[in-house]
């Protein structure tokens, strides 16, 4: 007999308890390892994938805030150069005002010095002039400059009725206001008298002038009353003579010929308002 | 000469015997658990693990492999049955190469033993799966005239299936020790590694066989045709 039947049994029994230890020692550990292994690898790759996802979403962020950034650094930009530009022109524009008000007290100040240069020396001229004039009198003539003024201003007057002053001298006559005889020096008896001797019998005015010395003036002599000056002097001469030094202050030009300037002696009727 | 390790008698008392084949068998047992246990008890879960620890996972993600391409939908609850039988066959067959050694499979008794097994597991897992009604009606289809061929099938297979292990075993032990009396040398080794080739082959045959079986058993609410019978002609084939 090839099958024993307790050997059957006993090998049943036999494989059933090797089930069950292999179950307990080699299958079930084996296979949790591997489930466990599977687990953590799948976890791993869940994470791997979240942080991919996240990174990805954080690129994407700061791809926007990147792009964000830049158009608002263009804006500003674009900003900031419309700005320096307003900026610019305004500065620009300040200083060429700036500059024009500089020039234009530049100037100020340069014709404020002209003047008072041309003055001090229309002053000096006319003291010069004078002096000449009285030194060459005195030498070659044997005559005084103010006695020769004196007695051109009579004969200018005696001439002046028939002339454009001719209503004037009337209004002198008409006046009730002091008649004042004004010189730059001091007149002599004998010219006072030829004063008022032609005041008098040419003029007609009976009123009896007053003779007053005008310190700041060169030469001349007037008379005036109520604010109504009659009077002669050499004021175009030293114009012309004004005239060719500002010239030859603001440029270098040729001097004109002596002779151009044709100074004249001419009684000049003048308001005191002026 | 004995046909059987059956025959080989260690110790009796009364019906209570310890023969070759039981002896064998437990140390067989003992290898395996013990083999399994040391290798077991210091598991790596993390991804480095140890060499021993790669086989056990190999042999074992095998099985799995094998038994789900069968068509088992879980494997896993089968995995406890169906693997002790590949690997008790195989080791049995293995340990030939031991002087002295004779496979417990090469014993009737164990192979019938193991037929019995596999009897008694192909209808529990076909219950199991679909219901007991379920399962019976499996035998009426597709008409009731296929019931005595459905139960002659049954049991035929199961014979089979212990008959064809055992010749395998036996007749490579046989061979093996008839070639040594008369060929001492070369060709005794050469038996042998044949005898472990076959030996392998025969524990995976007998372990699909029994996959199959029970694959037949729970796949039976889609009716498969002729699908018990033809896994019986194919496995008579072999």
């Amino acid at each position: 007999m090839l099958i024993d039947w307790f050997t059957v049994v006993a090998q049943l029994l036999n494989f059933l308890i090797l089930v069950w230890l292999l179950k307990r020692f080699l299958y079930q550990p084996v296979l949790d390892a591997i489930d466990a292994r599977e687990q953590r690898i799948a976890k791993e790759l869940a994470q791997a994938d979240a942080t991919r996802d996240a990174a990805e979403a954080e690129q994407t962020h700061f791809r926007e805030q990147q792009a964000a950034l830049e158009a608002q650094r263009e804006a500003l930009l674009a900003t900031a150069t419309a700005d320096a530009d307003v900026e610019g022109k305004r500065l620009i524009e300040a200083a060429r005002q700036r500059a024009t008000e500089l020039e234009a007290q530049q100037t100020q100040r340069l014709a404020t010095q002209a003047t008072a240069l041309r003055q001090a020396l229309a002053e000096r001229t006319q003291r010069e002039v004078f002096a000449v004039c009285r030194k060459a009198l005195g030498d070659l003539a044997d005559a005084g400059l103010e006695s020769r003024m004196v007695a051109t201003f009579v004969r200018r007057l005696q001439a002046a009725r028939a002339t454009d002053e001719a209503a004037l001298l009337a209004g002198f006559k008409a006046s009730v206001a002091p008649l004042v005889v004004r010189s730059a020096f001091a007149l002599s008896d004998a010219d006072r008298a030829a004063v008022q001797a032609a005041l008098k019998d040419d003029l007609g005015i009976a009123q009896a002038p007053q003779f007053e010395i005008a310190s700041d003036r060169v030469a001349g002599i007037e008379i005036a009353s109520a604010g109504q000056t009659l009077g002669w002097s050499i004021a175009d001469y030293l114009d012309a003579l004004q005239a060719s030094v500002a010239e030859l202050l603001a440029a270098p030009a040729p001097v004109p010929p002596a002779g151009e300037a044709k100074p004249s002696i001419k009684l000049k009727a003048r308001s005191d308002a002026e | 000469m004995h046909l059987s390790p059956d025959d080989i008698i260690l110790w009796q008392f009364g019906l209570f015997k310890i023969n070759a084949t039981i002896a064998f068998t437990w140390a067989l047992m003992a290898v395996l658990t013990v083999g399994a246990w040391a290798i077991t008890r210091r598991l790596s879960r993390g991804l480095a693990r140890s060499r021993w620890q790669n086989l056990l996972e190999i042999i074992v993600t095998g099985i799995e492999t094998q038994i789900a391409d069968i068509g088992l939908v879980a494997p896993r609850k089968y995995v406890g049955f169906l693997g002790t039988l590949f690997l008790f066959v195989a080791t049995a067959s293995l340990f030939t190469i031991v002087p002295g050694y004779e496979p417990p499979t090469g014993s009737l008794s164990t192979t019938t033993a193991l037929a019995l097994a596999v009897f008694v597991a192909v209808p529990m897992f076909g219950i199991a799966e679909c219901g007991l009604r379920e399962y019976l009606a499996a035998y009426v289809k597709p008409t009731v005239i296929m019931l005595p061929f459905n139960i002659i099938s049954e049991l035929s297979r199961t014979l089979a299936l212990a008959a064809r292990l055992f010749g395998n075993m036996m007749s490579g032990t046989m061979i093996l020790a008839i070639l040594l009396t008369i060929t001492p040398f070369i060709f005794p080794i050469m038996l042998s590694a044949l005898g472990l080739l076959t030996g392998m082959v025969q524990a995976y045959i007998f372990s699909v066989l029994a996959a199959v079986y029970i694959a037949a058993a729970t796949r039976v609410r889609p009716p498969v045709p002729g699908g018990a019978v033809a896994d019986t002609a194919s496995a008579n084939t072999l």
